[in-house]
C-alpha cells in the first residue's frame, strides 16, 4: 500500500514536470514574451516601449539555459517559480499572484463546498429514488428531465436564475459579496442553488446506470430472497456496492473545490480564485493563468492518488500492488 | 505561430464548405455501413424509431446550416452610397443572407413590433422581425437562425480534430503496449490533469482568438477521453480468439489493426462523436461568456443578455431566441446519443423503449 502510493506519488511528479513543459511551450514558445508584451501595451506599441515592458516583467531573459546563464534563464525561472508556489507577480497589475490566490481561496470555498455537499447528497438520493421506480413512468421522466436540464448550458442557468429570483421576486441578491456571516448566505444562497441544479442532471444520470447495473446483480437477488426489504435492499447492498463509481466521481471532483468555478463567481460577483481566471484572461494576464493552470493540475494528480486510496476503503477486495 | 491560426479569407471560405463536405461525408458513411453491416442497419433504424422527433430537429438545424454554408458573390444588393455597403456588395452570401437581405434597422426593436424600442420611431420594416432586433437593428431570427452553422462547425470540426487523433494514438498504445504505451499514456495524463476549461483558456490565449483556434483548443482538450477509451477497447480486442487467429497467420500488424480493431471500434465512435458534440457547444457557450468565443454563436449571444436583461424596460428576445434554439439543439443531440449508447449496447440491445 504504502510502496504503491510513493510509486503513485513520484509518477505524480513526472506529470507535474509534463504539464509545467506544456505550459513553458504554450506561453514562451507558441507565445513568445514580445507577442506576450504586445498584447498587453497593443499592436502598435514602439519596440522601446516593449522592451521596457519586458524588461519590467522579467520576460528579456534569453528563454533556454546556455553559456553565461545557466539559470537566469526564462525556462529555469519558470519552473523554479512554479514549484517553490512564489508565481512572481501579475502581468498585469504587478501584485504577487500568491497573495492574489490566498485571498480567493475563501470566497471560493464558500461557494463550492455547500453546493458539492448538497448536490451529492441530492444527487445520489434521487438517483436511488429514480433507480427504485426503475422501468416505470416514474424512472422515464426522471431521465427525460435529467437530459432537459443538461442540455440547458450554465449560462442560461445563471442569467434565468439572477431574473427570475434575483430581480423579479426578489428572494435573492442579483449579484455581490461580503464576509460578514449575517449576509453572507443570503449572497452564496442563488450561487449554491444554481450551481446544484445545473450539475443535477448529470449526476442522476451517472448514478442512476451505476445503480441499475448493480441492482441486477446475483447478489440483489439473493438479498431479497432472504426477505430483505426493499429499501433495506436498495440502500444497505446496491448503494453499498454501487460506492466504486461512485466514489470516483465524488473523490475527484474535491481538489476542484479548491479552482472554485468560472462562470458562478464571474456570473455573481464573487470574489474567488475563479473570478480572478477570468479577469486575467480579460487584462491578459499570462502570469495568473499559468500559475491557476498549475495550480488546479497539481490538485487533480492529488486528487488521483486520493480517489485510487479511497477505493481501498469502500471495496476491501481492492489491494494496492 | 500565432499567424497560422488568425482569420483569413481561405481559412474562413475553408471552414465555410467544410460542413456541406463533412455532412455528405457523414451521410454516405451511414449509409455504407447500414448496406453492409447488419448490426449497423439494426442500430441505424433503432435510432430513428425511438428518436424520430430528435431526429427529424437535427435534420432541421443541418438544413439550416447547409443553406447557410453554399456561398457565392454577386446578385443584387440594395446599394446606398456608404462605403461600407459598397464592400457589402462583394461579399460572398448565403442563400439565408439574401432572405433576410435589408431586413436590419437602427436598433433594438421588441418581436413584430412596428417601432422601436427606445425611442418611438416607425422601423423601416414594421411588423417583419419575429423576434425582434437586436443592439445593432440585426434581424434576431436572422442571427439565431445563422447561429446552426456556426455550431455545427464548433461541433463538426472539432470532432474532426479529436476523433482521428484519439483513435490512432488509442490504438496504437492499447495494440503494442510498452514503449508507446507509455508515452500515449503519459501525454494523456499530462493533458488531462490540467482543468479543462482552464488549459482550453490558456490555449486560445496562446493561438489567438478565431473560429479555427477555438476549435483546435477544444479539440486538443477533448481527445483525451476517447483516447483512453479507444486504448482500453483495443487492449481488450487484441486478446480476442480473431486477432490471435488473424496473427497466427502470418497477416501483419497494420492489416490488423485496419481489418479487424478499427472496425470494432467504429460503434465507440459515433457514439463518442454525438456525445461529445454537446459538450463541444456548451464548452463554446462558457468561452462565449468568457469574451473568448466563435463569432456569431448562441453562446455570444446568450453573453449579451447580461446587460440586455438589466436594462429597463429588459430586452429579452435575444438571449430567449438564442438560448430556446441552443437548447432544443443540445436536447436533440442527447437524446439521440442515449438512444444510440442504448441500441449498440448488447445487454440492452433488441429491448423495445
Amino acid at each position: 500500500m504504502l510502496a504503491y502510493v510513493v510509486r503513485r506519488l513520484g509518477y505524480g511528479c513526472f506529470v507535474v514536470l509534463g504539464v509545467l513543459f506544456f505550459l513553458f511551450a504554450l506561453f514562451f514558445l507558441v507565445t513568445t514574451p514580445d507577442d506576450i508584451a504586445q498584447r498587453a501595451l497593443g499592436e502598435k506599441a514602439m519596440p522601446q516601449v516593449v522592451e521596457r515592458w519586458k524588461e519590467n516583467h522579467g520576460y528579456n531573459r534569453p528563454l533556454w539555459p546556455g553559456p553565461g546563464h545557466t539559470t537566469d534563464n526564462l525556462l529555469v525561472d519558470h519552473f523554479q517559480k512554479m514549484l517553490t508556489f512564489e508565481f512572481g507577480n501579475s502581468d498585469a497589475d504587478g501584485v504577487p499572484i500568491r497573495q492574489r490566490i490566498s485571498e480567493g481561496a475563501l470566497p471560493s470555498l464558500l461557494l463550492t463546498v455547500p453546493m458539492f455537499v448538497i448536490g451529492i447528497t441530492l444527487g445520489i438520493g434521487i438517483s436511488l429514488f429514480v433507480a427504485f421506480f426503475r422501468e416505470t413512468y416514474i424512472d422515464r421522466l426522471g431521465v427525460f428531465v435529467s437530459v432537459l436540464t443538461m442540455s440547458i448550458p450554465l449560462l442560461l442557468y445563471i442569467i434565468g436564475g439572477q431574473f427570475l429570483l434575483g430581480k423579479m421576486l426578489r428572494w435573492f441578491p442579483v449579484s455581490g459579496f461580503d464576509l460578514h456571516p449575517g449576509v453572507l448566505a443570503r449572497f452564496l444562497a442563488l450561487p449554491i442553488l444554481v450551481g446544484v441544479l445545473s450539475s443535477l442532471g448529470s449526476d442522476v444520470r451517472f448514478f442512476r446506470t451505476v445503480f441499475i447495473e448493480e441492482i441486477f446483480k446475483d447478489y440483489v437477488r439473493t438479498a431479497r430472497a432472504k426477505g430483505a426489504g426493499e429499501m433495506r435492499v436498495m440502500t444497505g447492498h446496491v448503494l453499498r456496492n454501487a460506492m466504486i463509481p461512485v466514489v470516483t466521481n465524488v473523490v475527484m471532483a474535491i481538489p476542484f473545490l479548491f479552482t472554485g468555478s468560472l462562470l458562478l463567481e464571474a456570473g455573481f460577483g464573487i470574489p474567488g480564485l475563479g473570478s480572478l481566471t477570468v479577469e486575467a484572461i480579460q487584462a491578459n494576464d499570462f502570469s495568473t493563468l499559468r500559475a491557476m493552470v498549475f495550480l488546479g493540475s497539481l490538485l487533480f494528480i492529488f486528487g488521483q492518488i486520493l480517489t485510487d486510496i479511497a477505493y481501498t476503503w469502500v471495496d476491501p477486495r481492492i489491494r494496492l500492488e | 505561430m500565432s499567424a497560422l491560426f488568425s482569420a483569413g479569407p481561405v481559412r474562413e471560405a475553408l471552414i465555410s464548405d467544410l460542413i456541406v463536405v463533412l455532412v455528405l461525408a457523414l451521410f454516405l458513411a451511414a449509409g455504407w455501413a447500414a448496406r453492409r453491416n447488419e448490426i449497423w442497419r439494426e442500430a441505424l433504424v433503432g435510432v430513428l424509431r425511438r428518436r424520430r422527433y430528435s431526429v427529424l430537429v437535427l435534420s432541421l438545424y443541418v438544413f439550416v446550416a447547409l443553406l447557410d454554408s453554399v456561398l457565392w458573390v454577386g446578385g443584387a444588393h440594395s446599394v446606398t452610397s456608404t462605403g461600407a455597403d459598397k464592400v457589402a456588395l462583394q461579399e460572398a452570401r448565403s442563400p439565408l443572407d439574401r432572405a433576410f437581405a435589408d431586413s436590419s434597422e437602427k436598433s433594438y426593436s421588441a418581436p413584430l413590433s412596428r417601432v422601436e424600442f427606445y425611442d418611438v420611431s416607425a422601423l423601416a420594416r414594421p411588423g417583419s422581425h419575429v423576434f425582434g432586433t437586436n443592439v445593432l437593428g440585426q434581424d434576431v431570427l436572422y442571427l439565431t437562425i445563422k447561429g446552426a452553422r456556426v455550431a455545427l462547425l464548433i461541433g463538426g470540426l472539432t470532432s474532426l480534430i479529436a476523433i482521428p487523433l484519439a483513435l490512432f494514438f488509442g490504438i496504437l498504445a492499447g495494440y503494442f503496449g510498452g514503449r508507446i504505451d507509455d508515452v500515449v499514456f503519459f501525454v494523456m495524463s499530462t493533458l488531462v490533469s490540467m482543468p479543462g476549461i482552464l488549459l482550453l483558456i490558456a490555449l486560445i490565449m496562446a493561438l489567438g482568438q478565431s473560429t479555427f483556434s477555438v476549435c483546435v483548443a477544444l479539440g486538443v482538450t477533448s481527445w483525451v477521453g476517447f483516447c483512453r477509451l479507444a486504448r482500453g477497447e483495443t487492449m481488450k480486442l487484441r486478446e480476442l480468439d480473431f486477432v490471435a487467429a488473424a496473427r497466427s497467420l502470418g497477416v501483419k500488424d497494420r492489416v490488423i489493426l485496419v481489418r479487424h480493431i478499427l472496425p470494432n471500434l467504429m460503434h465507440l465512435v459515433v457514439i463518442t462523436f454525438v456525445l461529445m458534440f454537446s459538450g463541444l457547444v456548451l464548452s463554446e457557450a462558457t468561452l462565449a461568456w468568457l469574451g473568448i468565443g466563435v463569432n456569431g454563436s448562441w453562446g455570444q449571444m446568450i453573453a449579451q443578455a447580461k446587460d440586455e436583461l438589466s436594462r429597463d424596460p429588459i430586452v429579452w428576445w435575444n438571449v430567449v431566441a438564442a438560448g430556446a434554439a441552443l437548447f432544443v439543439l443540445l436536447l436533440a443531440v442527447n437524446r439521440v446519443g442515449d438512444a444510440l449508447r442504448d441500441v449498440f449496447d448488447p445487454r440492452t440491445r433488441g429491448e423495445k423503449l
